[in-house]
């Protein structure tokens, strides 16, 4: 949990009363749940989010993640469990609460017929009014303060899609909330989305709550992180700390590449193993790394290359991939060695 | 309330769909009163019923009063529907656009907010029948003058010249006070879906079927005619008789009021609760 303390360290806010809720999760859900249907969307979610961190929501498409966000918004309303805004339940203090943060979620819809402006006012009207400055200051953080006269049916995908932001960003939230910000963007697009985050997190020591299916988005922009499957989060942590998983996935490069295969396949604590030629891969403990290069070495192999993975990709796969053996019942599969949260 | 107010009706007034029904009517009232001018022996001959003929009648009765009451014709099924166009926009309208996302995801109450959009519903079906009558008395005075008010139906009547313009501002508050619950009613349906299109087919198929029950002089339809809104939505024409039957204006203002509220507070109910995933 040390990067959580570190990140509540660096918010600094101006009245005592918010530095009082420094330790006060910006965002925490209890047994949040969502039926539709017979259908669990989502399912006893708990989450965690703390002031100054950047949380990424990961999950692969359909897991339940814009459910989650829109009862987190207020968009829909949760069949069990709460949502509680800087310590407040969402229910009983909506206004007060919503006041405070600012979202897009999915696909930035506008007005089409109108111009960003008209669009970002029409907002503005809806948080109580923001003075014009304010207006044109979200529209240069990102960059269409030159554009804010036209037509939002004039812009392309990814101008709306910064104009969606930049009405997060109205009213000077100290949370926001973004389902998939980068979706559909231009290489260039994600970068600048990515670094804006960043931005808003270290100049403006905002909250934000991401949400993606792109394993490498959260890596590189989270600093903390929740991981849903099937509307249930299977992991939940540090970024930092999720990565210190005690297995990883070995690639190595080895010939004779048979012999190198029946001997990780006598390794019992050696799993999944696959070879092609003389390339192979295999699930192993991480302290067994040192120990198998050795054997392999003594019984004459010559290893070209021996790669550690320790990223999330390969943890989110085999986290999702394991949390999709959902029985009937609703209840999932005990597997050895996964109680649900990563060590 | 009073800026969400002013977008919401922003919002509608700067649509091409409603400039598109303003626009219709703005070339359907004169192209109706040229065809008055233009043969105002025949159409007179057609609604006073060969009344010239045995009567003396002193004055034009052919006249932009005249016009106007035959255009608030229009109020059984055009208007209705070009109110559709705007009142059932207003929910599913944002649903479809993907709208709704933002509108509520902000401090702004939901009830703030429906307020907001059934006021411009009213507002926009106000708009549309004075702009209706307005425009029709100022092209008729230009090409057809002032005169008595020939009333035709069962019973002819003639109002005087004098009296025919508060008959017909009356008519005109009658008529957008019909036309509310018609929009009430594109309201509740446009809480319902998330497709604008069906609050607009919607209303005007519930319309065209207590239209048909309301009016059938049919033995059948009797008991329930006394219940349906339909029956009271030419409370407009209550305006044109004489003497006026003013326990017959306060009951159909009653019901059709009646009505738009139960509409109206349903369509909150349902919005209020309603899980927005557009």
């Amino acid at each position: 949990m040390q990067s959580q303390e570190n990140a509540r360290e660096t918010v600094t806010h101006g009245a005592d009363e918010r530095a009082a809720e420094s330790s006060v999760p910006v965002l925490e859900t209890r047994g949040l749940g969502k039926r539709f249907g017979r259908r669990w969307a989502v399912r006893d979610l708990s989450l965690k989010v703390y002031p100054g961190e950047v949380f990424g929501f990961l999950g692969p498409n359909g897991a339940g993640k814009s459910t989650t966000i829109r009862m987190i918004l207020s968009l829909v309303r949760p069949t069990t469990g709460e949502v509680l805004l800087f310590g407040k339940p969402l229910r009983t203090h909506r206004g007060e609460v919503l006041a405070r943060a600012g979202g897009l979620v999915e696909r930035a819809d506008f007005y089409l017929y109108l111009t960003a402006r008209k669009n970002l006012e029409i907002v503005t009207s809806l948080r109580g009014g923001v003075p014009r400055e304010a207006i044109d200051e979200v529209l240069d953080v990102v960059g269409l303060l030159g554009r804010a006269d036209e037509k939002v049916k004039t812009y392309s995908h990814g101008m709306k899609q910064r104009l969606g932001i930049a009405q997060a960003l109205l009213g000077s939230p100290e949370f926001i909330v973004l389902d998939e910000p980068t979706s559909g963007l231009d290489p260039q697009g994600i970068k600048e989305v990515r670094e804006l985050i960043s931005r808003l997190r270290s100049e403006r020591a905002m909250t934000v709550f991401l949400s993606s299916h792109l394993l490498h988005e959260i890596e590189q922009t989270a600093t903390a992180m929740a991981i849903i499957n099937a509307g249930t989060v299977v992991a939940q942590g540090p970024v930092t700390e999720l990565l210190r998983s005690p297995v990883v996935r070995l690639h190595l490069e080895a010939s004779p590449g048979e012999a190198a295969e029946r001997l990780l396949r006598s390794e019992p604590q050696v799993t999944d193993v696959h070879r092609e030629d003389a390339r192979l891969e295999c699930t192993v403990p991480v302290e067994l790394i040192p120990r198998l290069n050795s054997r392999l070495v003594e019984a004459g192999i010559a290893v070209h290359s021996l790669v550690p993975r320790r990223s999330l990709e390969e943890f989110f796969l085999s986290i999702t991939e394991g949390a999709s053996e959902i029985v009937p019942t609703g209840r999932r599969r005990p597997r050895s060695g996964q109680n649900g949260a990563p060590r | 309330m009073r800026s969400v107010l002013t977008n919401e009706l922003t919002k509608t007034f700067r649509k091409w769909r409603s400039s598109i029904s303003f626009l219709a009517l703005g070339a359907v009232v004169p192209l109706v009163h040229l065809a008055f001018w233009w043969q105002r022996d025949r159409f007179l001959d057609i609604y006073a019923r060969g009344l010239t003929q045995d009567f003396l009648i002193f004055g034009n009765l052919l006249n932009t009063y005249f016009v106007t009451s035959f255009l608030m014709n229009s109020l059984w099924i055009h208007i209705p529907f070009l109110i559709t166009l705007g009142a059932g926009d207003q929910l599913a309208g944002e649903a479809t656009g993907g709208t709704l996302r933002i509108l509520l995801t902000r401090p702004a109450s939901r009830t703030k907010i429906v307020v907001a959009k059934y006021t411009t519903a009213l507002v926009y079906s106000l708009a549309l029948v004075l702009f209706l009558v307005g425009l029709s008395l100022l092209v008729g005075l230009a090409f057809l003058g002032t005169g008595p008010l020939l009333v035709p139906g069962r019973n002819i009547v003639i109002l005087s010249a004098a009296d025919a313009p508060a008959r017909i501002a009356l008519a005109a508050v009658l008529a957008v006070w019909a036309m509310w619950t018609v929009a009430s009613l594109a309201f509740l349906l446009s809480s319902l879906v998330d497709n604008a299109i069906g609050p607009i087919v919607g209303t005007m198929a519930v319309i065209i079927v207590l239209l048909v029950v309301s009016t059938m002089p049919v033995d059948l339809f009797a008991e329930v005619r006394p219940y349906l809104f339909t029956t009271y939505m030419n409370v407009w024409q209550q305006a044109l008789r004489q003497p006026i039957s003013w326990e017959e204006i306060v009951r159909s203002v009653s019901i059709l009021g009646g009505y738009s509220v139960g509409f109206f507070v349903t369509a909150w109910y349902i919005f209020a609760r309603k899980d927005i995933l557009s």
